[in-house]
């Protein structure tokens, strides 16, 4: 998992969205079970309470859902993949849009440019 | 004020503390949550040994007062916390076995299942004489004798000086699975920042006998916009 410590956003946020990545990538799954908090701090020498914090916090987004005793698994929700994929893609066009308003272009060059890189990149395949 | 319901394991304030020819700590006011991990950061020289001491309750201040949990220091203090020092303080003719057996007659609330349990985790032979030990391995065993203490308030003094990178990601491991949720709070001096770093909850920056900055380590990467590490190049620049 790649944490960055100098991305202004905090830890625990980067965990739950490397999670979100991970399920979209199809690497977990729903239903999975993931690791305990134990687990996850020592796998990764993060600080216990960050990693109780993201736990938390993908509980409170509903990605997440704690069995007594069991452990902690992906909410078992076929809405769950579909509704994270296109959260996620949203994002990453946000940010693409912004770099590119950064740049000084407007939509009209952002949907051309967009059209032209795709089809380039389709024809290399 | 009731100490125990603000939630501080630590409360500092107007600590001085001068040695004959220097001005240690010039006048520290400090407040550190239960249940945290604190990194002691800082230059040599810039007073966190001096500061691990008198938590520890191994020297006094000049002048200033000190609440461990709400209470004044006093005898019973060192039974509620665990220091490990930077000094070599194990003796070089026991074996690690003898050495942790010495060190649990000290302490009622020795836990010598979890010395064990640590001793194998971080491959130490018992039955090594600590003279023959490597400068990493000894460290270890320093370490595993301060963890292995069931106390509200560990303090560890450099943990990682002078120790191989192997011994350094064991160290560091060890001290995260260990570390007891909500009932513990661990303050550890480093100048290991960039690995230390995931572990921290809270940074204090020291800098000539003050405080320079102390806040949650998420809260200064969002202020600075950079990791620990980075930080530390600014405020020491």
């Amino acid at each position: 998992m790649q944490l960055n410590f100098n991305n202004p956003q905090p830890i625990y946020l980067q965990m739950v969205d490397e999670t979100k990545r991970a399920l979209v990538r199809g690497e977990i799954a729903p239903g999975d079970k993931i690791p305990s908090l134990k687990e996850r701090a020592q796998m990764s020498n993060i600080n216990p309470n960050t990693v109780q914090r993201a736990y938390q916090e993908m509980e409170r987004e509903g990605l997440t859902e704690t069995l007594r005793g069991q452990g902690t698994f992906i909410k078992n929700d076929p809405e769950l993949l579909l509704h994270l994929r296109s959260e996620m893609a949203h994002i990453a066009v946000k940010h693409f849009i912004e770099e590119m308003h950064g740049l000084g272009i407007e939509a009209a060059e952002i949907e051309r440019i967009l059209r032209d890189q795709l089809s380039k990149e389709k024809k290399e395949g | 004020m009731d100490m125990e319901a603000s939630g501080n394991i630590v409360e500092l304030s107007g600590i001085h503390k001068r040695y004959i020819l220097k001005h240690a700590l010039t006048g520290i006011d400090l407040e550190i949550k239960k249940g945290r991990i604190v990194g002691l950061l800082g230059p040599n020289g810039s007073g966190k040994s001096t500061l691990l001491k008198i938590l520890a309750g191994l020297i006094h201040p000049t002048s200033g007062t000190v609440r461990i949990d709400g209470r004044a220091p006093d005898a019973n203090r060192k039974k509620q916390i665990a220091y490990l020092p930077e000094i070599d303080h194990l003796y070089g003719w026991m074996t690690v076995d003898e050495t942790l057996r010495f060190i649990a007659g000290f302490y009622d609330d020795w836990q010598a299942d979890k010395a064990d349990e640590l001793l194998a985790t971080m491959n130490l032979d018992g039955r090594q004489k600590v003279r023959n030990l490597s400068k990493g391995l000894r460290a270890r065993l320093k370490l595993i004798v301060a963890l292995s203490r069931s106390v509200p308030l560990v303090l560890l003094d450099e943990p990682f000086s002078g120790i191989d990178p192997s011994s350094r990601a064991k160290i560091i491991r060890s001290i995260v699975s260990e570390f007891r949720t909500g009932e513990q709070t661990i303050i550890l001096s480093t100048h290991s920042v960039s690995e230390s770093e995931p572990m921290f909850d809270d940074v204090m920056f020291l800098q000539q006998g003050s405080v320079r900055l102390f806040d949650s380590a998420d809260n200064l990467r969002s202020d600075y916009g950079c990791s620990l590490e980075n930080i530390w190049e600014k405020v020491y620049a």
